[in-house]
């Protein structure tokens, strides 16, 4: 498994949110649910910023339920603020390889071809405000790539992104993840998102479902998940 | 950091108490001093605060060539040295000035400003400006849409101003009062150069008066604890009226006006501002360009030596300080921290500050030979709130929209201060140690307790000049220190925006 949440409790103020279930290896999961309803939460608590409150989680494994942010075997692309506008494209891609862009010739090279796998080969000395939205997920995406981390958390990186440019950044996640291997789980606020996935997760009334695989439950939803759609 | 701070201003506090003559009684000279404090700061924060509403409403209104560069101006006299711009004042409404030649021509006499008047449209003169920036921010904040909505409802200037306009003011103007009240209390500076003698002195030039010409130190205390009382009460007042904040940008363009009318009498209000504030900016580079010549010697070679001494130490320390107790206050349950250090520093003036450091190095030390470390620690105590609050939103903001990026990626230490907070910060710490700087630079202040009789900095060598009628090399004196304030902050506002940021 390559996932596994038991009796996790992650909070915020006084909102509690428990997941307790297991995602298989490689999987992709989909979360969705209404706003507020803890989606961010829960992927902010698997990548070690939110407050756990009990439980226990396990990557691959491992015991991180401890684990610093930066020591979890996991990437999150955040909402927004995933570039940092003062660094090139190359120069935020190789955070990835060291945080404080000390790179080898091998490394440097490393970055470059990442770039040139999201389709951005010419596009390392741009800045964030000189690429468009859709270039700037491709840069994260790099990042992403680069680091080779097996779970990989989207918190909806591309909802400022038109329906077309989105589906099109979700297709490039699904050929990374084929190439890496990765475990993904990721947040949606549409339907049909979610239908590509392997599962699918309602977050609601302070908890995240167990995973269903996706197409059995959108044949056959659940009322509250009724209600929802 | 903060407890450098608080050993600073308590350790003044305890030496200004122990000092003083027990039991404590005002004689008639001192309370004319409280009088005339109070009386001049509730004139000048009335006529500043009154006067700079309609330039605000007239500056939100309009827009207008040179509408960018009046928007600077007004945010110069901050960093103005007060001597020099007390000299521009004099330029024009002196004996001598412009104002009284006008008045000779139509055969009317000369106006005298020295005492009350002087000190109040100095005092105008600075905080008008503030005023109309604080008001102004007040008329950007109220949507555009409201106003949108009430020209379709038709509604008359009365109508909008009494709707959209009053409540805004009911907000803002206490903040600005208490504020500019404030300001006008503790302006030393001002009354040494304006005021005097026992109808025009104020508790602050009292205390000088004691120190320096008497060497009273008992008395001296006495008017330090009573200037300790007078600020905090002024203290309760601004911590209950809401600090209103200068944001020193984003005031943008003018909005769009859909009623016709009042045009000329919004043009009239803006030229009468803007000449009020241009004119005697305008009369110290003109006298001054003239002064220059005679005035290269070796004093005014000391004096600015003297006074760049004291501003980079005294700029390090603020800067240095308030790196310190921005990032500890910037961790969001500690915002407290900066209203600590703000009312430490207001309730205890710098003055009163100098006041205690004196008492406390007279028995060890000869005072007049630390007048250099001693202003160089009051100046930065008095800009260090500034930097503060500055400093606070920048590491906020970088911490809430990057902190977890920056996390994630294992960003710590010595990385993350020179890839993640030094590019956030470079900004706002550019603009905090321009203006630390120019401060310093022009700070006629506990100089003038401390300044041996052979050694001065240069607004308090401009101040001697001044007394002694050398009204040419004053004002060559006054172009160096406009152009070295000036200079300083420009070159560490411009330095902090180079290169990219965050």
């Amino acid at each position: 498994m390559a996932v596994t949440c038991e009796n996790l409790i992650f909070g915020r103020g006084t909102f509690r949110l428990a997941a307790d279930w297991s995602l298989p290896s490689g999987a992709s999961l989909a979360l969705i649910g209404p706003s507020g309803a803890g989606k961010s939460l829960f992927l902010g608590g698997l990548a070690g910023f939110d407050v756990r409150h009990g439980g226990q989680l396990r990557i691959d494994g491992a015991d991180v339920t401890d684990a610093a942010p930066q020591d979890r075997p996991l990437t999150l692309m955040f909402q927004d603020h995933n570039l940092f506008p003062h660094l090139s494209a190359f120069q935020n891609v190789a955070l990835g390889v060291d945080p404080g862009l000390r790179l080898n010739d091998a490394a440097k090279a490393e970055v470059t071809a990442a770039l040139a796998q999201v389709e951005l080969p010419d596009m390392s000395a741009r800045y964030p405000s000189e690429l468009s939205g859709g270039q700037q997920s491709r840069v994260a995406l790099a990042r992403a790539l680069i680091r080779r981390r097996p779970l990989l958390l989207l918190d909806e990186p591309f909802s400022a992104l038109g329906p077309g440019l989105r589906r099109e950044m979700l297709a490039l996640v699904e050929t990374i993840r084929g190439q890496q291997n990765c475990t993904l789980i990721f947040v949606t606020h549409s339907p049909e998102d979610a239908k590509t996935a392997d599962f699918v997760s309602f977050v609601h009334d302070g908890s995240v479902a167990k995973p269903v695989a996706a197409q059995a439950l959108f044949d056959d939803p659940p009322a509250t998940l009724q209600e929802y759609l | 950091m903060l407890a450098c701070l608080a050993l600073l201003v308590f350790g003044s506090l305890i030496a200004v108490i122990s000092r003083a003559d027990w039991p404590i009684a005002l004689g008639p000279g001192d309370w004319a001093a409280v009088r005339f404090t109070l009386l001049q700061s509730v004139i000048s924060a009335l006529l500043s605060v009154v006067l700079a509403i309609p330039v605000a409403r007239a500056l939100s209104r309009r827009q207008f060539f040179g509408r960018g560069f009046l928007m600077v101006a007004l945010g110069a006299p901050f960093i103005l040295p007060v001597i020099v711009a007390v000299f521009g004042l004099l330029a024009i409404w002196g004996r001598s000035g412009l104002f009284s030649d006008v008045l000779g021509l139509v055969g009317l006499g000369r106006v005298d400003i020295y005492g009350f008047p002087g000190v109040v449209l100095a005092h105008v003169f600075f905080n008008l400006p503030l005023a109309t920036r604080l008001i102004l921010q007040g008329w950007v904040s109220i949507p555009a849409e409201h106003f949108r909505l009430s020209a379709q409802l038709g509604f008359s200037a009365w109508d909008e101003f009494r709707c959209l306009e009053i409540p805004m003011l009911r907000q803002v103007i206490p903040g600005a009062l208490v504020l500019v009240f404030i300001l006008c209390m503790t302006s030393f500076a001002t009354v040494l150069a304006l005021g005097g003698g026992p109808k025009a002195t104020s508790v602050e030039l009292a205390i000088y008066a004691a120190l320096r010409f008497d060497f009273d130190l008992g008395r001296a205390a006495v008017l330090a604890l009573v200037q300790v009382i007078l600020s905090g009460g002024a203290a309760i007042l601004l911590l209950s009226a809401g600090r209103p904040v200068d944001l020193g940008q984003g005031l943008g363009g003018a909005r769009r006006v859909w009623r016709q009318g009042g045009r000329g009498i919004d043009s009239f209000v803006i030229c009468t501002a803007a000449l009020f504030l241009l004119m005697p900016m305008g009369a110290i580079v003109l006298r001054g360009v003239g002064g220059l010549v005679g005035i290269l010697d070796v004093r005014l070679m000391e004096a600015l030596w003297m006074s760049l001494q004291i501003t980079a130490l005294s700029t390090l320390l603020a800067v240095g300080g308030a790196i310190g107790i921005a990032s500890l206050a910037a961790r969001s349950s500690r915002g407290w921290l900066i209203e600590v250090t703000s009312t430490m520093v207001l309730v205890v003036s710098p003055f009163v500050l100098g006041t205690g450091l004196f008492i406390i190095i007279n028995p060890w030390l000869d005072p007049f030979a630390m007048a250099l470390p001693v202003t160089a620690v009051v100046n930065a105590a008095l800009s260090l709130p500034f930097c503060v609050r500055v400093l606070v939103p920048a590491l906020q903001q970088v911490e809430r929209n990057y902190g977890r990026l920056g996390t994630s990626l294992g960003l710590s230490g010595w990385d993350r201060t020179r890839l993640m907070l030094w590019p956030a910060l470079r900004r706002p710490l550019g603009f905090a140690t321009g203006l630390s700087a120019a401060l310093s630079m022009g700070d006629l202040g506990v100089i003038a307790l401390f300044a041996p009789v052979d050694g001065a900095t240069l607004p308090l060598l401009m101040y001697r000049l001044m007394g002694a009628y050398q009204m040419d090399a004053a004002a060559g004196v006054a172009l160096v220190l406009v152009a070295v304030s000036f200079g300083l902050f420009a070159a560490f506002d411009r330095g902090g925006q180079l290169g990219r940021h965050l």
